[in-house]
C-alpha cells in the first residue's frame, strides 16, 4: 500500500480527501438507500410529492404485494437456478480450458487465445435472433435451459482469460513434484491445482453471476408463453408500468432482487479486489 | 553451483517428468481439457454468429418464420434498406456518441476515485469501497427503476431538492439520455475504480520510494513511473467499458420505455431488438446485429494491436 503514492499528503489535504471520500460514498450509496426506504414506506408516503428521506411508520405492505404476486417466489428460485448453474458450470469449464492454455504447449494455442479474446467482444445482444431460432428448433424456448446455456457461452471467454493469470501463478515445480510423488494428472488437476486457483474462480464467478442474474434480454425474448419459467427482472417489471408505476412494489421487488447479489459481493469482496489485482498484474 | 549446472538441472527434471506415466497421452490432454469449452462456444457463439450473418442475407419475416412463405435469399437487400433509412444513421450516431460519453465519464470518475482511495485512511476507504460494490452489485433492471424513481417528476427527491417542479427527465431526448448515462456511470465506475486501485496497489513501493529519493515530484512520479506501469490496466478497463457501454440494452429499454418517445432514445441494440421481435423483421434485425459485430470487432483489433505493442505474451 502506497498512501498518496509515496508519502501521506499533508494534514489539511488528507482531511479534505477523507471528507470527500465519505461524501462520495454517501452519494453512491444513496440510490440503494432510497430503494430500501421506498420498499418499507407505507403507500401514502411513497406517493407523496414531498418525499422525506426517512419513514416513521415502516410497513411490509409492498413486500406482501410482491410475494403475493403470482409465482414471485418461483421467479426468484428460477433466477437462482439460472445464475447458480451458470456460475458452477462455466467455472468448471473455464478452469479446464485455462489450464490447457497455460500448462501445455500445443499447436493453435495462440490462435485459440486470440479467439477467446475476440469472443469477449461479440455483442451478445446481436445473437439474440439466431439464439432464438436455435432454441426454437431444439424445443428449448420457455425453458430455463434457454437462459442458462447462452450465458455459459457468454461468460466463458472472459472467465478463461481472467483465470489464466491464476493458473500461471502456480509454479511449474509444484506440478513436477506432484508427478514425481506419483500423482496422476487428474489428481493433480483437482486436488492440487483446483484449490490453489479457487480464489481466482471466485473472482471470476462474480462476473458470470452478475451477467446471468441481470439477464433481461434473453428472458424477455426466450420465455414468451410459459411465464412460470420466467426470472426476477420480468417479475419486477410487472410492478413498473411506465404510466402509473406501483413504486412501492417496484422498490420492494428491486430490494429482493438486489439482496442476493449484495450478499454474494460482500462474501467475495476481498477475493474480488485481490483477484482483479492478480488478473491485471499478469 | 555453476551456471551450467543450474541450467542443466531443470532439463533433466523435465525429461524425467516427461517419461512419467501421467504424461504419456500429453499430446491429447490439452484438447481434452479444452473440449467442453470448445463445444459450448462452438454451439452457442460461433454457430449463432454464422446464423446471424445468414439471416441478415434473407428475407425473413413472420411469414417465413411460420412457414407461410418460402425463405428467400435477398443478398444485401436488408443492408440496402437499412443504409437508406435515415433513422438507422440517427440511431448509429446516437449509439456512438452515447457510448463515448459513457466510457469517458466512467473512466474519469473511476480513475479519480481510485487515486482518491490511495490517499485516505482505512475507514473512508472502506465506506467508498462498500458503496461502490453496492452500486456494482445492483442488477441493471433494478438500477434502472431506482434511478427512474429518484428522478420521478412527482414523487422523486431529486426534482424536489433541485426545486424544478414536475420537470420530466424522460420526456426530452437529451435529458433522457443524460439520465441513462448517470445510471450507467453509477453502476460501471466501480469496476474501473476497483481495478485501477488494485493496479496502483500492485506497483512495488520500493520503485516509488526510489523515485521519491531521487527527488522526483509527485507529478513526475505519476507520469514517468505509475502511468507506464498502469497502462495495461487502463487499456483493459477502457476496452471493457467500450464493450459494455456500446451494448447497453436494459437501461435504455427500461428507463426510456423501449427507446423513448418516437424512438428518440434508441441505440443499435434496442433498435435491432425492436425490428426483430416487435415488428418481426428478423432479417433486418440481423443486419443491424452484423453492423454492431463489425464495429466491436474493429475495436477488438485496435485492442489486440495495443496489447501487441506492449509486448504482451499470449
Amino acid at each position: 500500500m502506497i498512501p498518496g503514492f509515496v508519502r501521506r499528503p499533508r494534514r489539511p489535504w488528507r482531511l479534505a480527501a477523507e471528507t470527500s471520500a465519505l461524501l462520495i460514498a454517501v452519494v453512491v450509496a444513496f440510490p440503494l438507500y432510497w430503494m430500501v426506504l421506498g420498499a418499507f414506506k407505507p403507500a401514502g408516503e411513497i406517493e407523496s410529492t414531498e418525499p422525506r428521506p426517512w419513514t416513521l411508520s415502516p410497513s411490509l405492505d409492498s413486500f406482501r404485494r410482491v410475494f403475493g404476486q403470482q409465482e414471485f417466489g418461483r421467479y426468484f428460485v428460477n433466477s437462482l437456478v439460472v445464475a447458480g448453474s451458470v456460475v458452477v458450470v462455466s467455472a468448471l469449464i473455464a478452469f479446464l480450458a485455462a489450464t490447457a492454455v497455460t500448462r501445455f504447449r500445443f499447436r493453435f494455442r495462440t490462435t485459440l487465445l486470440i479467439m477467446f479474446l475476440v469472443a469477449q467482444m461479440v455483442p451478445v445482444e446481436a445473437l439474440t435472433i439466431p439464439l432464438f431460432f436455435l432454441m426454437r428448433d431444439f424445443g428449448r424456448l420457455n425453458t430455463l435451459g434457454s437462459l442458462i446455456l447462452p450465458h455459459i457461452a457468454l461468460s466463458l471467454p472472459f472467465a478463461i482469460w481472467m483465470l489464466r493469470g491464476f493458473v500461471k501463478a502456480v509454479p511449474e515445480a509444484l506440478e513436477e513434484a506432484a508427478y514425481i510423488d506419483g500423482a496422476s494428472r487428474t489428481r493433480f488437476l483437482w486436488q492440487i491445482l483446483f484449490p490453489l486457483v479457487f480464489p481466482g474462480l471466485v473472482a471470476t464467478s462474480v462476473f458470470s453471476f452478475i451477467s446471468a442474474w441481470n439477464d433481461f434480454l434473453f428472458a424477455k425474448s426466450f420465455i414468451i408463453s410459459d411465464t412460470s419459467q420466467s426470472t426476477l427482472p420480468m417479475a419486477l417489471l410487472v410492478f413498473y408500468k411506465p404510466d402509473e408505476p406501483d413504486w412501492g412494489g417496484v422498490m420492494a421487488a428491486s430490494t429482493v432482487m438486489t439482496i442476493p447479489v449484495l450478499v454474494f459481493f460482500v462474501l467475495v469482496q476481498r477475493r474480488l479486489v485481490s483477484g482483479l489485482g492478480g488478473a491485471v498484474k499478469d | 553451483m555453476t551456471t551450467q549446472e543450474a541450467v542443466a538441472q531443470p532439463v533433466t527434471v523435465a525429461k524425467a517428468v516427461a517419461a512419467l506415466p501421467g504424461r504419456r497421452r500429453a499430446r491429447w490432454t490439452p484438447w481434452l481439457y479444452l473440449a467442453p469449452a470448445l463445444v459450448v462456444l462452438g454451439a452457442l457463439l460461433v454457430y449463432p454468429i454464422y446464423q446471424l450473418g445468414l439471416i441478415s442475407l434473407l428475407k425473413y419475416t413472420q411469414a417465413q418464420v411460420s412457414g407461410g412463405e418460402p425463405t428467400a435469399f435477398e443478398g444485401f437487400g436488408n443492408y440496402t434498406t437499412l443504409f437508406a433509412d435515415d433513422q438507422f444513421w440517427q440511431v448509429l450516431t446516437a449509439t456512438l456518441v452515447f457510448a463515448a460519453a459513457c466510457v469517458l465519464s466512467t473512466l474519469a470518475v473511476g480513475c479519480a476515485l481510485a487515486v482518491l482511495l490511495t490517499r485516505v485512511r482505512a475507514l473512508p476507504r472502506l465506506a467508498l469501497m462498500l458503496a461502490a460494490l453496492g452500486a456494482w452489485a445492483t442488477p441493471a433492471v433494478t438500477g434502472s427503476t431506482v434511478w427512474l424513481f429518484l428522478f420521478d417528476p412527482d414523487f422523486g427527491p431529486v426534482n424536489r431538492v433541485l426545486g424544478i417542479g414536475d420537470h420530466s427527465w424522460t420526456y426530452g431526448r437529451y435529458s433522457a439520455f443524460a439520465l441513462v448515462l448517470l445510471e450507467v456511470v453509477w453502476c460501471s465506475f466501480p469496476f474501473v475504480m476497483v481495478t485501477v486501485y488494485a493496479g496502483i496497489r500492485a506497483v512495488p513501493s520500493d520503485v516509488l520510494e526510489a523515485a521519491a529519493l531521487d527527488g522526483a515530484s509527485q507529478w513526475r512520479i505519476w507520469r514517468s513511473v505509475l502511468a507506464p506501469l498502469l497502462r495495461p490496466i487502463l487499456v483493459v478497463v477502457t476496452i471493457q467499458s467500450v464493450i459494455w457501454d456500446f451494448k447497453v440494452f436494459t437501461q435504455i429499454y427500461v428507463m426510456t420505455n423501449g427507446g423513448g418517445i418516437a424512438g428518440q432514445n434508441l441505440v443499435l441494440n434496442v433498435y435491432a431488438y425492436q425490428k426483430a421481435f416487435a415488428s418481426s423483421q428478423y432479417g433486418l434485425g440481423s443486419a443491424i446485429g452484423v453492423v454492431m459485430l463489425v464495429i466491436l470487432l474493429a475495436v477488438t483489433l485496435v485492442y489486440l494491436r495495443l496489447l501487441r505493442r506492449q509486448g504482451e505474451e499470449l
